[in-house]
């Protein structure tokens, strides 16, 4: 019981003592092969302070009066306010900032499995190899942003000579840029290391394709609509807040040898909640233009605008309760947004799959003998500790948005039809026109207009 | 002298290629513990030419009736011999599945795709000694089929649009084709996580990660490689034949001329040899390019015919395969005394990737040695005697069918029309009428559009 209720808090138990002081206090990489004391903090409460040295002093002077245990759970908590707030902040900023911030998180995470790397492959002295890293990291990011620019920012490419240049042969530019850092390699090859250059290649590129590309699904995601980026990140919090109440309180049935701390009780408690947390959330969240609008750039202003008129999942709608449902509630019809029949969706997959990530991570750690990827955060660990399931779910999203929601988007099939020959554009011009026309969109007096 | 020129062969140096002849021979133990110091193996890999009759120690995999029939011979020829008879071999398997059509092509690709992941995947087993993980070789293969499932099926709903939209089970597959591919990839994940031993953590990370690099090396490229094949079997045949022209050449020329080492990684490749193979493949390229731009065959894209239920390649040659003049410059003018001269678009082109296969290709040949050395291997496995594993034959070629691609994608091709369209009535109502209205002005500007023709088309 010790273990499942470890995460320090309500009750003042002293046996809990020796544990919460293990888990907490150090931020020693741990030793033990395979099982690291207590559990990583991936799992839980989301926001919460890891490192007892990196815990700034005007914490550590408010809270000198308490008892380790407790300060180490009041560090948590204030830094999960913190970060909570913080989220709140940047949502408010608008979409530039929002895509800032994802870029500084992917490069921190992107920092600290490399790190981790080096650590594991004593491997600071090989020649080149930082430069390397960076460099792709560099190359892969101008690919996708370009990608995303050339996409969302149409109208602005076409208008700069030099962008659209830039643009128009972006594939090979980007290709050209991830030789030559492959050339550099092979060229960087030194006879004593290959094996371990090979290595850090390997991981270098395996973080690559994890951390950068589904941090550029979530940028897609929040070009969709903000609403898909804040529902999702959410339903992850909650998942791992509410599990952990549920765990708490209620935990009986370890769920998973890898994370001994989990529970099958906090595992189903926590999908429940945040299914019904996912619903409400969505409800308040469909009314507001700000966050169901795609976000489009307005040429003439140079910025970023979200003003539309909402799509059908964001209108209400009368749903008729299935009999069962009815007779129970007393209702006949309920007002939903159809958003909020994805959000079950997207909830249910946060709570069932999402901890996979957690779990992921766990074990990573256990098989590289680390206690967090980073101190980037008081008592939470690094960066990639709180994100550790975000990347699934955001994957998820974008997946879910391409094949449920959504089709193709209206710019990149401009981009391609003017690409075309002029022939082949009139071919197509005719077959839209006869199709439109069919679906009575193209009053037949308008060509004589037009 | 002995080292640049030790690929036996030609050469009549008997005392010191039999040497190292023996060296090697001797080394039948894959895992390299012939190698003395860490990473270095004696002598070169055979990632470095492919045709060479290096004295391997493959004279296992040898077929019987080859030893029979060579079995007068010394050791260095018979090796000479047998790689020679096997570069044949191969060369008119080319030719051979380049008759057969895209369908033969397309497995052809597969298969070597799949042998080529099998081979690499082999190597992490046996360096992690990891043959005992649970399920990993499960996990790697079915990996292997998601990831082929995906990029497949993508190729299969933009060339066969017809007949997908006919087939009711193949349209469902199709509109959820990415979360179907997810679902799997993600039940392969969820597996993964479960099947996580305390014991082998750092070696099963090790392995996922292994499969996922050999993945995203191996299966892009070989979707890479059959895109540019439904582009027009030229951009398939041409990028291959002058890799393996590269590899010749700059043997041979190595072997002639050969004195300055090039780079420390392949102690036997020259610099001699790299220009001379660079110019030698420039001119081979363009003369093929001339060759295959006659035919229709080669030159139109892979369509498929739904009717009769068959590829189609014929088509008006685009304007690349149009014989055009070109007016010289007055350099060459006056040192050839021709004004103009009559050359296709395409030959230009193949003076771009000709220029990479022999530059930049290579690098991906060092890439493997590099690799090989680091892992203590010799060659990547024994499939083809001789030569090594299917593998060391197509490590060259990946970053060529990579760079193939991207060229066709920023400086050839635009984007296909029949995809475009698709997209186009996917799109909402609103968005189409939109992109109506600019198209509609658009081809009004370039004269496409009489206002009279436009009530005629109606």
């Amino acid at each position: 019981m010790t273990e499942l209720r470890h995460r320090g808090a309500k009750d003042t138990d002293p046996t809990l003592q020796p544990s919460e002081d293990k888990g907490s206090d150090s931020e020693l990489k741990v030793e033990k092969d395979g099982a690291s004391d207590g559990e990583s903090k991936v799992d839980t409460v989301p926001k919460v302070p890891v490192c007892a040295d990196d815990t700034p002093v005007v914490l550590n002077k408010a809270l000198s009066g308490l008892s380790s245990r407790w300060r180490n759970w009041w560090v948590r908590g204030i830094l999960t306010l913190a970060m909570i707030s913080f989220f709140f902040i940047i949502i408010y900023l608008g979409p530039m900032v929002l895509m800032m911030i994802v870029l500084c998180v992917q490069i921190k995470c992107f920092q600290e499995i490399i790190t981790i790397g080096y650590n594991v492959y004593h491997s600071y002295h090989l020649p080149w190899f930082r430069t390397l890293s960076w460099y792709f990291l560099l190359c892969v990011n101008y690919f996708f942003y370009g990608e995303t620019v050339t996409d969302y920012f149409f109208t602005l490419v076409q208008r700069e000579e030099p962008l659209r240049i830039l643009s128009k042969y972006h594939r090979f530019i980007s290709f050209a840029l991830y030789l030559t850092g492959f050339c550099m390699f092979v060229l960087s090859l030194v006879k004593k290391h290959y094996r371990l250059q090979f290595y850090m290649f390997g991981w270098t590129h395996v973080t690559l394709l994890i951390v950068v590309t589904q941090s550029h699904l979530i940028i897609h995601n929040l070009f969709e609509g903000m609403i898909w980026f804040i529902v999702p990140i959410s339903c992850v919090i909650c998942n791992d807040i509410m599990a952990y109440m549920f765990g708490f309180f209620f935990g009986r049935t370890p769920l998973i040898k890898l994370s001994p701390k989990k529970t099958w009780e906090g595992f189903i408690g926590g999908l429940f909640s945040t299914i019904v947390f996912g619903i409400m959330l969505s409800y308040v969240m469909a009314g507001w233009r700000y966050f169901v609008c795609p976000v489009e750039f307005n040429n003439d202003s140079n910025s970023f605008q979200v003003d539309c008129e909402p799509s059908e999942l964001f209108q209400l709608q009368d749903y008729i309760l299935p009999a069962m449902l009815q007779s129970f509630t007393g209702w006949t019809t309920v007002r939903l947004y159809p958003f909020q029949i994805h959000s079950i969706a997207l909830s249910s997959f946060a709570s069932i799959m999402g901890p996979f990530g957690g779990f992921f991570a766990s074990g990573f750690k256990r098989a590289f003998k680390i206690k967090d990827f980073a101190n980037t955060i008081p008592g939470h660990g690094g960066i990639m500790d709180r994100f550790d399931c975000q990347y699934l779910m955001a994957t998820f999203v974008n997946v879910y948005i391409a094949s449920f929601i959504r089709g193709p988007h209206p710019s990149r099939v401009i981009l391609q039809l003017l690409a075309l020959r002029i022939d082949q554009q009139l071919h197509i011009f005719n077959s839209l026109k006869a199709h439109l026309t069919e679906k009575g969109l193209l009053p037949v007096l308008e060509e004589a207009a037009a | 002298m002995t080292e640049l020129r030790k690929r036996g062969g030609g050469g009549g140096d008997p005392d010191s290629t039999e040497n190292i002849s023996d060296k090697e021979a001797d080394g039948d133990d894959r895992l390299g513990l012939q190698c003395d110091t860490e990473g270095e193996c004696d002598g070169d890999s055979k990632a470095d030419t492919p045709d060479v009759p290096l004295s391997t120690a493959d004279t296992d995999n040898t077929p019987q009736y080859l030893n029979k029939a060579l079995a007068g011979l010394p050791p260095r020829w018979k090796n000479y011999w047998i790689r020679g008879v096997l570069s044949l071999a191969m060369i008119s398997g080319f030719f051979l599945i380049i008759y057969m059509g895209p369908v033969a092509l397309i497995l052809i690709v597969m298969t070597v795709q799949i042998k080529c992941f099998q081979e690499i995947i082999t190597i992490g087993y046996r360096v992690y000694h990891s043959y005992e993980l649970p399920w990993f070789r499960t996990l790697s293969w079915y990996f292997l089929i998601c990831v082929n499932y995906f990029f497949y099926g993508e190729t299969v709903a933009d060339y066969f649009g017809a007949l997908v939209q006919r087939e009711e089970p193949l349209q469902f597959l199709a509109r959820y084709h990415r979360f179907i591919s997810f679902a799997l990839y993600l039940a392969g994940f969820c597996m993964f996580v479960l099947s996580l031993v305390k014991k082998h953590y750092r070696l099963q990370f090790y392995m996922f990660a292994w499969t996922h690099v050999t993945l995203l090396i191996v299966v892009t490229q070989s979707h890479l490689v059959i895109q540019n094949l439904f582009e027009g079997k030229i951009w398939f045949i041409v990028p291959i034949s002058i890799v393996i022209c590269n590899d010749i050449m700059a043997y041979l020329f190595g072997f002639f001329f050969g004195r300055t080492p090039l780079i420390k990684l392949s102690p036997k490749k020259t610099w001699e040899g790299f220009i001379g193979g660079y110019f030698a493949t420039v001119v081979f390229g363009f003369i093929l390019a001339h060759l295959l731009s006659q035919f229709q065959y080669f030159v139109c894209p892979v369509g498929f015919n739904s009717e009769t239920n068959g590829f189609t390649v014929e088509c008006e040659p685009s304007d690349i395969f149009v014989m055009q003049e070109y007016t010289l410059p007055a350099v060459l003018q006056n040192a050839l005394s021709w004004k103009t001269v009559n050359m296709y678009p395409f030959q230009i082109h193949s003076i771009f990737l000709s220029s990479f296969g022999s530059l930049i290709g290579p690098f991906g040949g060092f890439f493997a040695s590099g690799f090989k050395r680091a892992f203590k291997i010799k060659d990547f496995a024994n499939t083809i005697p001789g030569h090594g594993g299917i593998m060391d034959r197509f490590d060259c070629q990946y970053l060529m069918a990579t760079f193939t691609h991207v060229y066709i994608a920023s400086f050839i091709r635009g984007p296909n029309p029949s995809k475009v369209l698709q997209q186009l009535l996917m799109l909402q109502p609103v968005q189409q009428l939109g992109i109506y209205h600019t198209l509609h002005s658009h081809l009004r500007e370039r004269g496409m559009l009489p206002s009279a023709a436009a009530a005629q088309a109606e």
